[in-house]
């Protein structure tokens, strides 16, 4: 615990390119991931979460630029020339996305993929590979492993497939796994037995999980820290626990307040909602992004960006030490509070 | 602010004499002799797959043709001011159901009555004009709505088609309809590019709306969008559906956003109906094995809860080759040698509660929160 953190992104900005000139998507975003840590980063659309997963792995596409630093075991994937971030990526850096037909080739069996991911970052004979290969398709808790070594991706449902290819990113022995929606296109009892999977690999790899999703359910099964992301800024950062049970920016609490939960449905027509809609990217508002639907945005809110402030660990808290909460809201700010100028008058 | 439009969009629409009836909230249950409004009963679709391209690719067992049975005999009664929810996995047939029971695909056998009329039996043209009478909404409103279009020009077309306003009367019907959407009159003219994914969907139900429907079926209508938006367009949903009396069939995959709004739910596995109860029956006392499962899947948004493990386990079998007896037997926890060898009928376990399963209600239980 005492080293550096196998994930350390310090001051990330991505720059797309837009209509109205270059936009920052994503905007001087800093975190850092431990071993066997997982972190959840949650996001709407237009949140940036999904361009700093690729800029994590150095896949930004053409013209989409990235400044700021990304640490894996201290050396800077951003500064790295392509061929040796090739080698990063799938070796100590694994990744697993959405749509798990798109890492897999279709004219090759699934065995066989898994082998060359293997040999691709180990020196094995073609043999040995194979055996690799099965044992990690067993640890996946592929059904009938061995059976299904000749398969070709489309004779597999989603979650087997999803399973391969968690195969295939821990054939690399990697330090860091970044999961972007890996569930999302899983229906829920399949989402169930993957997340239940994810958990047990992070345990026994020690692997640092980045988890990217909108789902805030997600985020509280297999999360130990939560960054919640609106409008290409960090807004809010917490253990798990504590952002859940006492989220401080009124965004967090408008989004936890707007997911329905299972056993506790709301009146009829009455679920909690937030006014408006998430802003464009590169159309982020100025003061703070979320100010346009935030029901306690006061005067200077539409003026400048709050700091990331830190808040007071609970009172009794046995974990002050490591358990850092960070709001990017005023409310939590040092400065004396001005009375609330109400964000409806814009509404 | 959404009272005043909707007796003015009832009247408009020639709905009058549909909404005429006492306007009370209670549902006339079917039981009381009175017909529901939509009912289908032993709906089948099944798809024929040739030696081609879409047979060879099939997953499952080695089989290069048969007969896919994407609905295996489905009833269904729906009535006005009511909102079923048809819940299940990909695979269950929900979305074809959905636009079997509308004939925008066409069932392989069974009926479908709408207003006491046998829909199937209905001549292409005839159709055409009850169309106005059933309307759907999409995941994607970008599907509905015709980007060259305003949303004033989106709006107006199915008041022509139909016939349901003079030119004249249809800028003053289309701003009705935004208003009823909760939309302001200054996004008649705005394209759909320039409104929000929410907005849009708002807009997609706007043109639903504009004919006077008494059955609307929305598949996903907020699966698109984000998170923070899904509720709006929920309540939007639910409200107009009270207003306007409106049979509601949702179509979703969400558990936790159906428990919002349904008065009933359904559950469905690989083409079959295996539970159907009022939901709050359903979700606190899910008498078939799949229910109880697909409810201890759900993530709970509180790391104070843990979900049970191993509570969920396989996937559903390939349609193309469905598992003899029950369709859920390789994945149940609870399934003993006759359940691969009959096929459970849907029976009542308790009062307007159904379920296809042999043993009901004896599945472990979901999270105990």
């Amino acid at each position: 615990m005492s080293a550096a953190p196998p994930l350390s992104v310090d001051r990330l900005t991505v720059t797309v390119p837009g209509p109205a000139g270059p936009a920052e998507a994503v905007r001087g975003l800093s975190f850092s991931v431990g071993r066997g840590e997982a972190l959840g980063l949650v996001g709407e659309s237009g949140a940036g979460k999904s361009l700093t997963a690729l800029a994590l792995l150095g896949l930004l596409p053409a013209g989409v630029t990235a400044s700021g630093r990304v640490l894996v075991g201290g050396e800077d994937v951003l500064a790295l020339p392509e061929r040796r971030r090739r080698r990063f990526r799938g070796g100590r850096l694994a990744m697993v996305f959405q749509e798990p037909a798109a890492a897999l080739n279709p004219v090759f069996p699934i065995g066989f993929q898994v082998a060359e991911a293997v040999r691709a970052h180990r020196r094995l004979s073609r043999a040995a590979a194979r055996g690799e290969a099965l044992a990690l398709l067993e640890q996946v808790a592929l059904p009938d492993a061995r059976r299904r070594f000749r398969d070709f991706p489309h004779r597999l449902s989603g979650g087997q497939r999803q399973r391969v290819v968690l195969a295939m990113a821990l054939a690399g022995r990697p330090e860091v796994l970044i999961a972007d929606e890996p569930t999302t296109a899983l229906d829920v009892t399949v989402q169930a037995q993957i997340l239940d999977l994810l958990g047990a690999l992070r345990a026994e790899y020690g692997l640092a999980v980045v988890l990217i999703t909108h789902d805030l359910a997600v985020v509280a099964e297999t999360c130990d820290r939560v960054a919640v992301m609106y409008a290409g800024r960090l807004v809010e950062e917490a253990p798990a626990e504590r952002l859940f049970a006492a989220p401080a920016h009124p965004y967090t609490r408008a989004l936890l307040a707007a997911v329905p939960r299972l056993g506790r449905p709301a009146p009829r027509g009455g679920l909690p909602t937030i006014p408006g809609a998430v802003p464009e990217p590169g159309a982020a508002p100025s003061g703070c992004p979320f100010h346009p639907r935030c029901a306690e945005a006061l005067a200077r809110c539409r003026r400048d960006l709050p700091a990331l402030y830190p808040l007071a660990a609970p009172a009794g808290g046995a974990t002050a030490g490591a358990a850092v909460h960070l709001a990017r809201c005023f409310l939590h700010g040092e400065e004396p509070q001005e009375a609330a100028a109400g964000g409806a008058e814009a509404a | 602010m959404i009272g005043s439009g909707t007796s003015a969009l009832g009247a408009a629409a020639g709905i009058a004499a549909a909404a005429a009836e006492p306007a009370g909230t209670a549902v006339e249950p079917a039981a009381l002799g009175a017909v529901p409004l939509l009912e289908a009963r032993g709906l089948v679709k099944r798809y024929r797959l040739g030696g081609g391209l879409l047979g060879a690719l099939g997953r499952g067992g080695g089989r290069r043709s048969g007969t896919v049975r994407a609905l295996d005999g489905v009833d269904l009664d729906l009535d006005r001011g009511e909102c079923l929810a048809v819940v299940g996995e990909s695979g269950s047939g929900k979305t074809t159901l959905g636009r079997c029971l509308l004939r925008l695909i066409e069932p392989s056998a069974g009926r479908v009555r709408f207003a006491g009329e046998d829909l199937l039996a209905l001549p292409a043209r005839e159709l055409r004009q009850r169309r106005r009478r059933f309307q759907m909404v999409f995941q994607d409103p970008d599907g509905s709505l015709d980007p060259r279009f305003t949303v004033g020009r989106a709006l107006a077309e199915p008041l022509a088609v139909h016939g349901l306003a003079a030119r004249a009367a249809r800028p003053a019907r289309v701003e009705e309809l935004l208003r009823l959407v909760g939309l302001p009159p200054s996004a008649a003219p705005r394209y759909p590019h320039e409104l929000s994914g929410g907005q849009r969907q708002r807009v997609a139900i706007a043109r639903a709306l504009a004919t006077g429907p008494d059955l609307l079926i929305a598949d996903e209508p907020v699966s698109a969008l984000d998170v923070s938006v899904r509720g709006q367009v929920l309540n939007l949903l639910a409200r107009l559906q009270d207003e306007l009396r409106l049979a509601l069939l949702l179509i979703a995959h969400d558990l936790a956003l159906v428990e919002q709004v349904a008065h009933r739910v359904m559950v469905m596995y690989l083409g079959r109906v295996v539970e159907s109860a009022p939901a709050a029956e359903l979700f606190g006392r899910p008498q078939h094995p799949y229910t109880a499962m697909l409810l201890a899947s759900v993530p709970v948004p509180d790391p104070a809860v843990r979900r049970p493990r191993g509570a969920a386990a396989g996937e559903p079998a390939s349609a193309l080759e469905p598992p003899p007896g029950c369709p859920f037997h390789p994945r149940c926890p609870i399934a003993r040698p006759r359940c691969s060898r009959e096929t459970p009928p849907p029976a009542e376990v308790r009062p307007g509660h159904r379920a296809a399963c042999f043993y009901p209600g004896q599945a472990p239980r979901a999270h105990g929160e």
